[in-house]
C-alpha cells in the first residue's frame, strides 16, 4: 500500500498548492539558466549569422561589440587587394533611442554594405530583404514595428520592408538593418544649426591663420559642406568584414594583415570569445550565483514544507511505529512525497516556463542539457530536503500515541 | 519456566522513571499470568501504573527489572530487550487506545489492511482478511469511509479490527471506552469478550469503567504502582 499517494490524495488541494509554489520557484531557477543561455546566444548571434571569416577593426581595440571602433571605409579597397581575400564589406553598428508613435524606440542599428550585402543572411519571418540603396529597413519583431511602417530617423523616413525574429544585440535591443550609407546618415545626423555653427567655427579657425588672411578663396572653401573638403575624412565605419577565398589559407591572410599598423584583425572565433569573456562574463557569473542562491533557497523552502508536513503526521507516524511499521515504511512515506513534490514542481515549472518565457523581453533559451541538469538538481534537492522530516519522524516514539 | 496455556507471564516487573534523586517508581514488582483467550480488566485510579504496565507488556517501554514472557518467548529480561521489539509488537501485540488513532488518510479497510501489509501479508490477502474482520465486527458497510466519516463507536471497531488483524497473542486496550457513551462502551467491551473467546486472543483492558466489569473473566487492580488484587470476575481477593 502506498501511503505517500494516499496521503496526497487525502490532502490533494494542499499538495497541489505546495507543488505550484515549488514549481514557481523552480521556474525561476529554470529561467535564470535560460536567460544565461539567451545572453550567450544574443552575444554571439550576429557574429555567427554575419558569417565573416575575419573582423578587421580599429587598431588596439576589441571590435565594435566591446568598445568603439572606427576605421576608414576605404579600408575595404585595401583589403580586397590582399591575396586570399574573396570579399570585404564595411560594417557599422551603434545603438539609437528615438521616439516612434509616442513610445520610445531603442534599437541597435546595423549598416549593410549595399549592394553586396542585402541582408540575405537574415532570418526573415515576413517581408523581404533590402531592395533599394536608401530609405528601407529590416527590423526585429521585438521592436514592435510592422511591415510598411514608416520610421523617421534623422532627416529621412525609412520604410520597414522585412521583419526578423530573435535578432538581439548584446544589450538585448532588437536589431535594425539599413544600408551602410543610410546607417551613417542616421549616425551622423546633425541639425542645420549645428552645421551652420560648425562651418562658422571652421571659417573662424581659417581666418586666424596667416594663410587664411592672405587667401580669401580659402575662407570661402572653409564654409563648404564637409563632403566637398578633401581635408575632412568621410565618416568612419565600425569594422570591415573579410571573406576568405575557398581554398585560401586563413592563417596566411591573418599573417599578412597583422603587419598592418592601423588595424587589428580577429577571426570569427576570437570575436566570439572576446564577446563571451569580456562583455558577457560578469552577467554570466552574476546569473550563475543568483541561480545557485535560488537553488539553495528552494531547497530550504522545500525542506521546511516537508518538515511541516511531517510534523502534521507525527502522531500517525508514532501510531505506525506502535503497530510495528518498519522504519523503511516511514522513510519511504516522506521520501516519496518529497520526490513527488519535486516531480510535480518540475513539471509545473516546465509548463509554466513554456508559457511565460516567450513573454520575456529578452531571449530565454531552455536547452535539453539544462532540463536534465535541473531535473538532477531537483531530485537531489528533494532527497536533501526530506532529511529534516525523516530525522524528525525517526525520533517519533510510539509512546506519544499511548500517552 | 513457561507454560503452554499461558499467553503472557509477567515476573516481578518494575519500572522506574528518572534517575538519582528524581526517581519515580511507576510500577513495582508486578507479577501475574494471563491465559489464552482470557479477558482481563486492569483497574486502578489515575497514576496507579496501569498505563505503565500496558506499555511494558506492549513492548513500548522496557522494564527497569523483571521478566516478560509472551507465549514461550522471553521478550524482556530487565531493561535489555531480547530482540527487535518492533517486530515482536508487529507479530504478537494488538493495541486499542482511548482514541481510535486511525490513520486519517486511509479508509477503514485500508487502516486494517495496512496492519497486515506491515506484517508482510500480500496486498490481496490482506485486503480479504481486513474485509472479513470488518464484516465480523459489524462495520463491513463502512469499509470505504475515511475515519472522520465514522462515528466514535465505528472508529473503535475499526481500531479493534486493526488490532486483531495479525492474530496477535495479546490485545492491550487502554481506556478504549472513555470517549464513548455507556451503551457504545459496553458494546466495545462485549466485542473484546467475543474476540477473546472466539479467536483465543488474550485481551487486557485498562479501564475506569466499573459498569462493564461483568464482561471480564478476571480483574487486576493496581494502586501506587503495586498490583493489589488479582481475582476472577465476581469474586474478590486480597
Amino acid at each position: 500500500m502506498n501511503l505517500a499517494l494516499r496521503d496526497i490524495r487525502h490532502n490533494l488541494s494542499r499538495f497541489s498548492l505546495t507543488a505550484v509554489g515549488i514549481g514557481m520557484l523552480l521556474m525561476i531557477v529554470m529561467g535564470m539558466g535560460g536567460i544565461y543561455r539567451g545572453l550567450i546566444e544574443e552575444a554571439t548571434l550576429l557574429v555567427d549569422r554575419v558569417g565573416a571569416d575575419l573582423w578587421v577593426v580599429q587598431y588596439g581595440t576589441r571590435g565594435p561589440f566591446a568598445e568603439i571602433s572606427r576605421i576608414p571605409r576605404k579600408l575595404e579597397d585595401r583589403l580586397q587587394a590582399v591575396p586570399g581575400v574573396s570579399s570585404a564589406r564595411a560594417f557599422v553598428t551603434y545603438s539609437v533611442q528615438r521616439e516612434h508613435m509616442g513610445k520610445p524606440l531603442r534599437m541597435q542599428v546595423h549598416g549593410l554594405s549595399w549592394p553586396e550585402d542585402k541582408g540575405e543572411w537574415l532570418p526573415l519571418v515576413s517581408g523581404r530583404h533590402l531592395g533599394a540603396s536608401h530609405f528601407e529597413m529590416i527590423a526585429d519583431r521585438t521592436l514592435g514595428l510592422q511591415l510598411g511602417d514608416r520610421v523617421p530617423l534623422g532627416k529621412n523616413v525609412y520604410t520597414v520592408v522585412g521583419i526578423t525574429s530573435d535578432m538581439f544585440s548584446i544589450a538585448g535591443d532588437g536589431l535594425a538593418f539599413f544600408t551602410l550609407l543610410d546607417s551613417l546618415d542616421i549616425q551622423y545626423d546633425y541639425s542645420g544649426e549645428a552645421i551652420r555653427l560648425e562651418r562658422n567655427a571652421r571659417r573662424a579657425r581659417v581666418a586666424r591663420i596667416d594663410w587664411g588672411k592672405t587667401e580669401p578663396k580659402l575662407l570661402e572653401r572653409a564654409e563648404l559642406p564637409s563632403a566637398s573638403l578633401p581635408a575632412i575624412a568621410p565618416p568612419a565605419v565600425s569594422a570591415v568584414l573579410v571573406q576568405i577565398k575557398a581554398g585560401a589559407d586563413p592563417a596566411s591572410v591573418m599573417a599578412a594583415l597583422s603587419g598592418w599598423a592601423d588595424v587589428t584583425v580577429f577571426t570569427r572565433e576570437q570575436q566570439n570569445e572576446l564577446l563571451l569573456k569580456g562583455v558577457v562574463d560578469r552577467s554570466r557569473r552574476q546569473l550563475g550565483l543568483f541561480r545557485g542562491i535560488l537553488i539553495v533557497v528552494s531547497a530550504i523552502i522545500m525542506a521546511l514544507i516537508l518538515y511541516t508536513l511531517t510534523l502534521e503526521k507525527l502522531h500517525d507516524i508514532a501510531m505506525l511505529k506502535l503497530i510495528g511499521a518498519r522504519n523503511s515504511v516511514i522513510l519511504s512515506l516522506i521520501l516519496q512525497q518529497a520526490i513527488l513534490l519535486g516531480i510535480f514542481g518540475y513539471i509545473i515549472a516546465f509548463c509554466a516556463g513554456k508559457w511565460v518565457f516567450p513573454l520575456f523581453p529578452r531571449r530565454v533559451i531552455i536547452t535539453q542539457d539544462d532540463l536534465v541538469f535541473l531535473a538532477l538538481i531537483v531530485a537531489a534537492m528533494s532527497v536533501v530536503a526530506s532529511v529534516l522530516g525523516i530525522w524528525k519522524a525517526m525520533r517519533a516514539e510510539p509512546n506519544e500515541v499511548v500517552s | 519456566m513457561t507454560q503452554s496455556t499461558a499467553a503472557v507471564q509477567v515476573q516481578a516487573l518494575t519500572k522506574v522513571y528518572g534517575s538519582g534523586d528524581v526517581q519515580v517508581v511507576a510500577m513495582r514488582d508486578v507479577s501475574f499470568t494471563l491465559s489464552k483467550g482470557e479477558v482481563v480488566a486492569l483497574l486502578g485510579p489515575s497514576g496507579a501504573g496501569k498505563s505503565t504496565l500496558l506499555t511494558v507488556i506492549g513492548l513500548i517501554n522496557a522494564p527497569t527489572s523483571g521478566k516478560l514472557i509472551i507465549g514461550n518467548d522471553l521478550i524482556a529480561d530487565g531493561p535489555r530487550p531480547m530482540g527487535d521489539l518492533r517486530s515482536y509488537r508487529r507479530r504478537f501485540i494488538g493495541y486499542v487506545l482511548q482514541k481510535a488513532n486511525l490513520i486519517p488518510f486511509l479508509t477503514a479497510l485500508e487502516n486494517v489492511q495496512l496492519a497486515l501489509e506491515i506484517n508482510d501479508v500480500s496486498g490481496r490477502i490482506a485486503r480479504g482478511r481486513a474485509m472479513e474482520l470488518l464484516e465480523e465486527l459489524g462495520v463491513g458497510h463502512r469499509t470505504k469511509n475515511l475515519p472522520y466519516m465514522l462515528s466514535g463507536g465505528e472508529q473503535q471497531r475499526v481500531a479493534v479490527a486493526r488490532a486483531l488483524a495479525n492474530r496477535p497473542r495479546v490485545v492491550l486496550a487502554d481506556e478504549p471506552t472513555a470517549a464513548l457513551d455507556s451503551l457504545r462502551g459496553r458494546q466495545v467491551m462485549e466485542l473484546f469478550r467475543s474476540v477473546a473467546h472466539e479467536h483465543g486472543t488474550t485481551v487486557m483492558v485498562a479501564t475506569h469503567d466499573h459498569r462493564s466489569l461483568d464482561i471480564f473473566d478476571r480483574i487486576l487492580e493496581m494502586e501506587d504502582g503495586i498490583l493489589r488484587s488479582n481475582h476472577a470476575s465476581g469474586t474478590k481477593e486480597g
